[in-house]
């Protein structure tokens, strides 16, 4: 494979005007910088939204309750009802896509003063009811001890988790909360674990007291009612519907009209992941084009230089050809250059490219609120790059490789 | 070893249409010394291209090497002028970036000789030549004599059975220019057939067989004495 003719033909040629080669060189190579560089930093927009949704359940819904805007069976139009613990379980028997379901119930907040004491600290924090299913449709990660679990719900044990937040205003640094006891709107709550949010969805922020929601029912004389829960579908199960089945069930059970969809509050969170997912799609889709275009426009540069160089060797090639070189020979010579010297340049524009997306990744790293996270250069997209450069070099020397065998050997003797 | 039948030629440039060759029968034997002589503009150079393949002619039969030329595929013609045929210019037509050494083995890279071997073939011929030294100066470090004597072993490497050199004293003052011929005789006696264009009548009275072309069409064909150039006897064309 390795022939020291041709190598001696290609750096030949190239060297015959080295500013001129080093600029289309350029041309190639800026090409493929922009293009890695955009498709890096892209890399680390969507990085960045993603770590902003953290773990939340993409494919999940909310529903909650609002007044009835039709009367049915003999009940009134603008009727209030409340979901109750029932309305889960059935839900749960009866819907096999239905994956988790998690009520959301918000405790007293202090309003203006404090909700939360200890010894002589204090301060004002939310308080939810949560279950182990609510951290699995928005996960929050356990810093140290545990979280609600099954039994905390069924015993309406008086646990909490709390947020960094939480821990930073009621304790000294070196403290440990773990086993510690809370006075949460006057009733002492013994902390179980340390949690931190994963995203800020669903004002799950750090400044969180949780408890079971069921001992949260209990203590705020709730019953076993609420008026907001999370629910998510199977992998593969489509969340729309999904809601059609739990706005039916819901309906039957609460004497709702079976058309009446205002009277049962719903989003569908699924819907907005895929816009804002489609919308990092179509960006990723626009770097692609713009990183092509400047590539391409690079190899258009080539395709000219290569036309350039094939005239000012047309007697050259004249000779080769009257002492034997034969047409193919000529024309593989010629998408030889082409390509070397588009593979070349592309393959410094893909290191500097990287060097780039690196040093912003650096760059990044440290700020407190990054738009950029983690922005890396895929090696599938670096072999695919370095793929359409060898394909573009091969497509920018076939023409004017097509013209140097167009002309007869004794014009391109006769050329000067 | 060459016939001609009839061979037309002519150029078209925009609207002209130039009748170059109108009709040239000739026939060169294998081992002969030839040269076809006349002024700028009666087809000699034409006539050379059509026989080096490095042209089509339009009309008439050519037969080389008992093998009839006709409509043939550039790649055909580029392995039979690579066998068949060897080269010298008027102007070397060296390769700048390629060093002598390079230049004379350059023909058997395209038969896919190894590297190695074309080069000690490539050497052997220079040293012929006598320009084992000068192997692998670059073709501007060598005088015109010595850049003609490169060409000539780069057309002699393959073996041809033919050397066709246009004008091949053209760029070459008198001394040297006996040289060149004195080289080509040498190759001619080795069995090689030889066709020089030229329009110097000293240098065609150098080879056994002088063409003379006029306006497209062979005016006369003049047989040397072989052993005395100047006593010549002019064979006038059969009507």
């Amino acid at each position: 494979m390795f022939d020291l003719d041709k190598w001696q033909e290609i750096t030949a040629a190239l060297k015959k005007n080295k500013l001129r080669t080093i600029l289309t060189g350029l041309g190639v190579m800026f090409g493929i910088l922009i293009l890695v560089t955009l498709l890096g930093i892209g890399r680390g927009f969507q990085n960045n939204i993603q770590s902003s949704l953290g773990n939340f359940a993409t494919n999940s819904t909310v529903f909650w309750v609002e007044r009835t805007t039709k009367a049915y069976k003999g009940l009134p139009r603008n009727r209030f009802y409340q979901f109750t613990n029932d309305d889960l379980l059935a839900l749960k028997k009866n819907i096999p896509e239905l994956e988790h379901i998690a009520p959301d119930i918000n405790g007293w907040s202090g309003g203006a003063t404090h909700n939360t004491f200890r010894k002589e600290k204090k301060g004002n924090f939310r308080i939810k009811g949560t279950s182990p299913e609510m951290n699995m449709v928005n996960p929050v990660e356990v810093v140290s001890g545990r979280f609600i679990n099954e039994n905390d719900l069924k015993e309406f044990r008086k646990v909490i988790t709390i947020g960094p937040r939480v821990k930073e205003l009621m304790f000294e640094e070196d403290e440990d909360p773990i086993g510690q006891y809370l006075k949460v709107n006057g009733i002492f709550f013994k902390i179980i674990g340390e949690i931190k949010p994963l995203s800020n969805n669903m004002g799950n922020r750090d400044d969180i007291i949780q408890l079971p929601y069921t001992t949260l029912q209990q203590l705020y004389n709730y019953g076993d009612k609420f008026y907001v829960f999370l629910a998510t579908a199977k992998v593969g199960e489509s969340v729309a519907e999904l809601e059609d089945k739990i706005f039916e069930i819901l309906a039957r059970r609460h004497s709702i009209h079976p058309e009446d969809r205002q009277a049962i509050g719903n989003f569908n969170i699924a819907k907005i992941f895929n816009k804002i997912f489609g919308l990092f799609n179509s960006i990723g889709f626009l770097f692609w084009v713009i990183g092509f275009g400047v590539l391409i426009t690079g190899v258009i540069g080539v395709s000219n230089i290569m036309h350039v160089v094939v005239k000012e060797r047309t007697k050259e090639l004249g000779i080769k050809r009257a002492i034997g070189a034969k047409p193919a020979l000529v024309v593989g010579q010629i998408i030889n250059e082409s390509v070397f010297l588009t593979t070349f340049a592309g393959f410094w524009g893909l290191v500097l490219g990287v060097v780039i997306v690196e040093l912003i990744g650096k760059a990044t790293e440290g700020s407190p609120n990054p738009q950029i996270l983690n922005p890396y250069v895929d090696i599938n997209v670096a072999f695919i790059a370095l793929g359409v450069l060898v394909f573009f070099g091969v497509l920018a020397g076939l023409l004017p490789a097509q013209r140097a065998i167009r002309i007869k050997p004794v014009d391109a003797l006769r050329y000067e | 070893m060459i016939r001609l039948q009839n061979i037309h030629k002519s150029y078209i440039t925009g609207t002209n249409k130039l009748h170059v060759l109108k009709g040239i029968d000739l026939h060169i034997k294998e081992g002969e010394l030839v040269s076809i002589m006349g002024s700028s503009g009666s087809g000699k150079s034409t006539l050379l291209n059509i026989l080096g393949l490095l042209d089509n002619h339009d009309e008439g039969v050519y037969v080389l090497n008992n093998e009839e030329i006709k409509s043939m595929s550039e790649t055909k013609a580029a392995k039979l002028r690579n066998n068949l045929l060897g080269f010298v210019f008027q102007s070397f037509n060296l390769i700048s970036f390629k060093n002598a050494m390079e230049n004379v083995a350059l023909p058997l890279y395209y038969q896919k000789v190894s590297r190695k071997k074309r080069n000690s073939l490539a050497i052997e011929y220079l040293d012929k030549m006598g320009l084992k030294e000068w192997a692998h100066h670059m073709p501007n470090e060598l005088s015109g004599g010595q850049k003609q004597r490169v060409a000539i072993a780069r057309a002699m490497i393959t073996q041809p059975k033919i050397i066709l050199a246009d004008e091949p004293t053209g760029a070459l003052d008198s001394a040297t220019s006996i040289e060149v011929m004195d080289l080509l005789r040498e190759i001619n006696q080795s069995g090689i057939t030889v066709i020089i264009v030229t329009h110097e009548n000293d240098i065609a009275h150098m080879t056994d067989r002088i063409i003379n072309l006029k306006d497209g069409v062979i005016e006369s064909i003049v047989e040397n004495n072989k052993i005395n150039h100047t006593e010549s006897v002019k064979i006038p064309l059969q009507e």
